[in-house]
């Protein structure tokens, strides 16, 4: 799973790339899209990743509640899947094992993973290696309640504006808004997981969705930052209750090579 | 923005700098070096202690990337460019040891654009995220210094008709300002 998700670009994204490319008005940066397309053909064709960033790997369980896992540590197992993985796809071993000491552990792991219990008798894993660059340019605020849609607009904004060439655009912009600290964070990744361009199912945050996707295309950023109409490919936003008291948003910043694979046990 | 493409060969001299200008589609041949933050922590620290650098870098250029490790057969993993900006700190003394070209992806802070300006250097932009596409013009990579280091190790790349755009030039310009400004709305 690890290998696929970085050999394999996904259809969403070529799609949305390819979409990019018919909109963007910048000769350099229609060339840029050009090559971002010609690059996920020679991964998948050549099974090299399609960034040399492979990412921490962040693993997204869904676990059915009547389901019984035996035979030793679930989170040992996905570990034991990632130094496996990333060790005979040549996927670039990127996690050091102290934020101080940053001494490489040698086989991409530990993962991040986040696990939910959900009803049912399945186990869905989510496989979603992430970026350096690009998480980098991520960010959260607490606001005040009264800030409202046009703080959360603003904060996002601002976020994408000063992120400008760093996190490899186009980006797909990842955006939690709701429960607490954690938990907007959380949703800001999560949104990031959803197929590219699909829309929130709620009509008050698919229309919100929209107007940033405008106005953060209006920023002039472009491809890889050289200029251009193209600067986000989707945004993406999730929401959850919150304390009368809160408002925080988080955005999560995506690069073009948005890569997850799923399987359901 | 301009569409004619210049080839360039390391070492470069001023002149060869001088001639660069924001926009401009380059192709790099011949040798070029690879370093990340960890190999330039280093490099600070001999230049502080007035040691050598493990490489004379008098008129060459350094690329910001940490490939992935290569397949037996082939010369490169993926090799896209990393961010720049976490090598600001140590890149003016660089610079002045006579750094001569920059590729990465991403802002640099003022204090390189001044160094760049003073010492005469460019900075270049090779596509974020197409590893895959720029390996294949990597045709010889051999490490040359920290091999202690895995893929932040100093490796010495023999490349062929390389891509990158002009960002810093010289005189000061900044593809990154100039490019937003022409296209936001």
């Amino acid at each position: 799973m690890c290998q696929e998700a970085n050999f394999q670009l996904g259809p969403d994204v070529l799609a949305a790339l390819e979409r990019g490319l018919k909109e963007e008005t910048s000769p350099a940066g229609k060339d840029i899209l050009r090559q971002l397309i010609e690059n996920a053909r020679i991964a998948r064709e050549n099974s090299v990743p399609m960034c040399q960033d492979t990412g921490f790997t962040v693993v997204f369980l869904e676990l059915g509640q009547y389901v019984h896992i035996t035979g030793g540590d679930l989170y040992a197992a996905i570990n034991e899947g990632i130094r496996k993985g990333y060790q005979e796809g040549y996927l670039r071993k990127s996690i050091l094992g102290h934020p101080f000491e940053r001494k490489n552990t040698g086989d991409n792991t530990p993962a991040v993973i986040h696990c939910r219990v959900v009803p049912g008798d399945r186990l869905k894993i989510t496989v979603a290696p992430k970026g350096g660059g690009s998480e980098n340019m991520s960010g959260l605020k607490m606001l005040k309640p009264a800030e409202g849609v046009a703080g959360v607009k603003k904060f996002v904004i601002e976020q994408v504006s000063m992120a400008g060439s760093n996190p490899c655009p186009p980006v797909i912009v990842g955006v939690g808004i709701g429960g607490t600290f954690e938990k907007a964070a959380l949703l800001a990744k999560e949104a990031l997981l959803r197929p590219v361009g699909q829309k929130s199912t709620l009509p008050d945050i698919a229309q919100l969705e929209e107007e940033l996707f405008t106005e953060i295309n209006k920023l002039g950023i472009g491809p890889q930052g050289l200029g251009g109409r193209v600067t986000a490919l989707a945004v993406h936003i999730e929401v959850y209750a919150v304390h009368m008291a809160s408002l925080p948003v988080a955005v999560n910043i995506n690069c073009h090579a948005a890569r997850h694979k799923s399987i359901i046990l | 923005m301009s569409a004619e493409v210049i080839k360039i060969s390391p070492p470069l001299s001023d002149e060869d700098v001088e001639r660069l200008k924001i926009g401009q589609q380059i192709l790099i041949s011949g040798k070029i070096y690879t370093g990340r933050d960890a190999a330039h922590k280093r490099m600070v620290e001999l230049l502080d202690q007035g040691k050598e650098l493990p490489v004379n870098l008098k008129g060459q250029i350094i690329y910001y990337v940490g490939p992935t490790p290569a397949r037996p057969g082939q010369v490169i993993g993926s090799a896209g460019p990393t961010t720049s900006g976490r090598m600001d700190a140590y890149t003016p003394r660089l610079l002045a040891a006579g750094l001569k070209g920059l590729i990465g992806k991403g802002m640099r802070s003022e204090e390189v654009k001044e160094a760049m300006k003073k010492y005469k250097a460019v900075y270049l932009a090779a596509v974020g995220g197409a590893g895959a596409l720029i390996a294949r013009r990597i045709k010889q990579a051999r490490v040359v210094a920290y091999p202690e280091l895995g893929a932040e190790a100093v490796y010495e790349l023999v490349v062929e008709d390389f891509p990158a755009i002009v960002v810093n030039d010289v005189w000061g310009g900044d593809l990154y300002i100039e490019g937003r400004k022409k296209y936001a709305i």
